[in-house]
């Protein structure tokens, strides 16, 4: 394990609820993350697992008033960021960490330019050194834009969301992330919605952004063989918790829990083989969860102590982590 | 190889077909209704109305109060028991008058919105689906014509025009309710005629009646319900608005507005010559209202 | 460039619209049976004076040549004589137009404040005793018409405690300021009377929150219904992600979407509350083009009636112009779009 100097981003523990008519729908249940410096991550999961819950966390825009964190800490930079100032919040958010969304649309408002949003962005980033000039705010929205590779970005500028295809609403939103120098990017499925060629160029493009200006990133995606090429470490999530990570390489000759067993299985691999094999069964209620591994009904294997308590993370091997009590033989 | 009539048929029958979905559902529809409070409150208040008024002459108390009625012996009195009301300024009960001037705003109700919503949905229908021909720029314009004037404005011109009674009333307001209608339903009429199965069921050969009718329609219904509903109170309050200047039921028959005029003279000593009407007009809308606010929540799911 | 042409329709739209309202009047203004030059002259008039008057009111030609000399006569400012007053119709409408205008601008600004104000508490503190109490009262407040409420206060301020007027435009003692725009407050405050223009005011009050507090509840619930639903909306957390404050996003991003259903609705309502201006009107004894009309069609004077029909129609398609344009101003779709929307 390296050592604990360069970690940015810690993620402990974190329970996070929300609230819903009857209860709670009680998503997130312990999850462990870690970003190094110039780290990238990898988070794998399936829709509705809780990967957006967790980044939402982060940069703590989950739904005022609708949920409710227990427990958890989350440490930037050695600081439990859940129990910052607004201030502090505000400086961590236009400063430090960004997200990019996964849906370009619903992402940017309808009914203001692209100019005025990014400018938005760039002048309440800068507010916390000083205060910046209204045509510099142009110039800058309009150099970022181009680093994106959008092109003729004066006349972009001037637009409105709808009047831009899919692909260049999430190059916008990538170059409002990255208009003020990151520590970290967080890119949320970033082209799922959109066509798979489109969907590479804006993967070539984030690889580009991330390799120059040597940010961390958590890249989240569904798809195992994007999170091979493009990071560094790969976590695989499943119903609210991290169920093993290791090295991609690693991860995928060696995987151990049996979802992520699974979930490589069900890849259709084009050499042949048949029919690719899926997982069976479907994601736990938040609602009433199992009190003990959640991946527990699914999963083909079973011992009595898996529906006790939720299985810890632990080293089955020098950077590979697994939460599964069958692996602890 | 079927022919494209039997191959009509069984699309249709896959595709959506919400009208008898809603029947289908009553259950779930009436368990989401009645988990809303407020909604039973409305429901509540407009059974009431609608039996006390379909019941009327036989439960009110002084029906003869209703028509040619003079006591001038018992006139204004105050409310009392033996007139919870109290009674006017030529002795009727006032309660029972109430009561009674249900019915006509209940029957305006009615015939206005049986005259306005079916031309109102036919036109908007057909304009939506034949948009950006003449046939929508004919009807769309006409429409526009019509709504731009408020009801009231042109229904005062017709009723006053014609001879003031009830029937020209509802016949002036109906007169001016149809264009939201179309309106309404044009707007939904065009979206859904871009949509992927009235496409197909072009393709298979049906003919326009059947997809207007059969398919378009169906998806348009259920906010003309809400809006039915909703406008029950709005058209019960012009037709006291009209009533209250003279244009609507002509005495001796009770209207609700016409007994706030009427009543408006003698403020405020006998004030309950007018709060009671007034309050019960309030009544009627607050009731349609919470009715069709309720309808609404079930119909069109996603609201806060 | 395409907006210019986006008004361009529209007002080429709305001269089709008055054109068109002006026939559906003239129409029924015609089928009235009766002779509208005997009415006029009343029973007792020798038969060759009514004949004359008939003849001038071109009432025995056929029914297109009379719309043409009416139109004619409409758009030169003719409206025609009055049946009842005998006076130029024109007379009395300048002279009337400016009060039911200004109650009816005072009643608007009411309602786009206290609609919007109340809209957006409701939506920021929804779900505690704010909202709850908010919407409770627009329950009721929608439901409670304009002349119920003109009653009310009339009874309220007019006999149990009389601290506002509630008669006419000014108190009798305090002479009208010269007449520019025949609005009494601008005009009093042009010309730096501020006696008047205090009168004139506290005279407005009563009557103009009657006539708009039921739009006021029904505008606090749209609005707060559609600042509920954008606030759902997924660019909220990301444009909070990014470190823009609060203050900016509640009031620069949340309100903008957030007004356009609310702006549609506060066009039709203002047009409503010219249309239920005439129950107030007369309540408060307010001389109003409204009152004048209503009389108009308590007499059956058909020329009164017909050019009032016709000046609020062109008031109308004139509100729903600048509700357009505001609605274009707010929505870069509506007017960068091609196809006609909703």
């Amino acid at each position: 394990m390296k050592t604990k100097e360069n970690v940015l981003l810690n993620i402990k523990n974190l329970h996070v609820w929300y609230k819903v008519y009857g209860g709670y729908l009680k998503v997130l249940n312990g999850v462990h993350l870690m970003v190094r410096e110039g780290e990238r991550v990898g988070l794998v999961g399936e829709a509705g697992c809780g990967k957006t819950t967790t980044m939402k966390s982060i940069l703590q825009i989950l739904p005022p008033g609708e949920f409710h964190i227990p427990q958890g800490q989350i440490f930037y930079k050695g600081q439990d960021i859940l129990k910052i100032s607004f201030k502090e919040l505000q400086r961590l958010r236009s400063r430090e960490i960004a997200m990019i969304f996964q849906d370009p649309t619903a992402a940017l408002n309808p009914v203001f330019t692209i100019g005025n949003q990014i400018g938005d962005v760039i002048k309440y980033s800068a507010a916390f050194e000083e205060n910046v000039h209204k045509e510099k705010i142009k110039t800058l929205s309009i150099k970022v834009l181009k680093e994106v590779y959008l092109p003729d970005s004066e006349r972009i500028y001037l637009n409105y969301p709808f009047q831009l295809s899919g692909g260049m609403r999430q190059r916008v939103c990538i170059a409002m992330a990255i208009s003020s120098p990151r520590n970290l990017l967080i890119a949320d499925e970033p082209g799922t919605s959109l066509d798979v060629t489109i969907q590479d160029q804006i993967m070539r493009l984030l690889n580009e952004i991330v390799e120059k200006r040597k940010t961390s990133i958590i890249l989240i995606t569904h798809s195992l063989g994007v999170a091979k090429e493009m990071t560094d470490r790969i976590y695989v999530m499943y119903a609210g918790a991290i169920v093993e990570t290791a090295l991609p390489e690693v991860l995928f000759k060696n995987p151990v829990h049996p979802y992520t067993k699974g979930l490589l299985a069900s890849v259709p691999k084009i050499s042949g083989g048949g029919i690719a094999k899926g997982i069976p069964g479907k994601l736990p209620s938040y609602l009433n969860p199992p009190s003990g591994c959640r991946f527990q009904p699914r999963c083909e294997q079973e011992s009595p102590i898996c529906s006790e308590k939720p299985p810890q993370l632990f080293e089955i091997e020098k950077d590979h982590l697994v939460a599964c009590y069958l692996t602890q033989r | 190889m079927r022919n494209s009539k039997q191959l009509n048929n069984s699309i249709s029958i896959s595709l959506v077909k919400p009208k008898s979905i809603f029947w289908v559902n009553l259950e779930k529809n009436w368990y989401k209704f009645s988990r809303n409070r407020l909604s039973i409150v409305g429901l509540v208040i407009v059974a009431g109305i609608i039996i006390s008024a379909i019941f009327a002459p036989w439960i009110i108390p002084y029906p003869e109060h209703t028509g040619p009625f003079v006591d001038f012996e018992n006139s204004m009195q105050p409310p009392s028991l033996q007139h919870i009301f109290g009674t006017d300024y030529i002795g009727r009960d006032i309660f029972s008058r109430v009561i009674f001037a249900f019915r006509g705003a209940l029957i305006m109700a009615v015939v206005v919105l049986t005259l306005a919503v079916p031309p109102g949905i036919l036109l908007g229908l057909t304009a939506g689906y034949f948009q950006n021909t003449w046939i929508d720029t004919i009807i769309m314009r006409i429409t526009d014509v019509f709504l731009g004037v408020p009801p009231l404005m042109l229904a005062l011109a017709i009723a006053a025009v014609l001879e003031p009674n009830l029937m020209n009333s509802m016949i002036a307001i109906a007169l001016t309710w149809w264009a939201w209608y179309a309106r309404l339903v044009y707007g939904m009429s065009s979206a859904i005629s871009k949509e992927y199965f009235v496409i197909a069921a072009e393709l298979t050969g049906a003919n326009k009646f059947h997809i207007l009718f059969r398919e378009i329609l169906p998806n348009c219904l259920s906010p003309v319900f809400t809006k039915m509903a909703l406008d029950v109170g709005w058209v019960i309050l012009i037709g006291a608005s009209l009533s209250f200047v003279g244009l609507g039921e002509q005495p001796p028959i009770p209207a609700l507005g016409q007994m706030v005029s009427d009543g408006a003279i003698y403020m405020p000593n006998l004030w309950w010559l007018i709060i009671f009407p007034a309050l019960a007009i309030v009544l009627v809308i607050l009731g349609f209202n919470l009715l069709g606010d309720g309808i609404r929540d079930v119909l069109e799911a996603g609201r806060d | 460039m395409k907006f210019s042409s986006f008004l361009f329709k529209r007002l080429l739209l709305s001269i089709f619209v008055i054109f068109g309202l002006s026939i559906v009047i003239f129409i029924i203004a015609r089928i009235v049976p009766g002779d509208p030059a005997r009415m006029a002259l009343g029973p007792r008039a020798p038969e060759e004076v009514v004949q004359r008057l008939r003849q001038e009111m071109y009432l025995d030609k056929p029914l297109p040549e009379q719309y043409f000399y009416w139109i004619r006569g409409v758009l030169s400012g003719d409206f025609g004589r009055s049946l009842v007053t005998k006076r130029a119709v024109l007379e009395d409408i300048k002279e009337y137009l400016p009060a039911t205008v200004e109650l009816a601008i005072f009643a608007g600004i009411l309602m786009v404040i206290f609609g919007i104000l109340l809209g957006t508490l409701a939506a920021r503190y929804r779900d505690t005793w704010v909202d709850n109490l908010i919407r409770t009262l627009s329950y009721f407040g929608v439901a409670i018409p304009a002349f119920v409420v003109a009653i009310i206060f009339m009874l309220l301020f007019g006999y149990w405690w009389p601290i506002l007027p509630v008669l006419g435009r000014l108190s009798p003692g305090i002479s009208y300021p010269t007449r520019i725009t025949g609005l009494l407050t601008l005009d009093s405050l042009i010309q730096g009377n501020f006696v008047a223009f205090w009168d004139a005011f506290k005279h407005l009050i009563l009557p103009s929150v009657a006539l708009s507090l039921a739009h006021i509840f029904q505008d606090a619930r749209i609005n707060r219904s559609s600042m509920v639903d954008n606030m759902r909306k997924d660019f909220l957390p990301a444009e909070r992600g990014y470190g823009i404050p609060e203050r900016v996003i509640m009031f620069k991003y949340l309100l903008k979407p957030s007004l356009i259903p609310t702006v549609s609705l506060m066009g039709m309502e203002f047009a409503n509350i010219f249309a239920n201006a005439f129950l107030v009107e007369m309540i408060f004894n307010w001389p109003g083009i409204s009152r004048y009309g209503i009389n108009a069609m308590m007499n059956k004077d058909l020329v009164v009636i017909s050019a009032v029909i016709i000046v609020f129609g062109a008031i109308f398609v004139v509100m729903n112009i600048i509700v357009d344009i505001a609605l274009a101003i707010l929505d870069p779709r509506v007017r960068l779009s091609t196809s006609r929307g909703v």
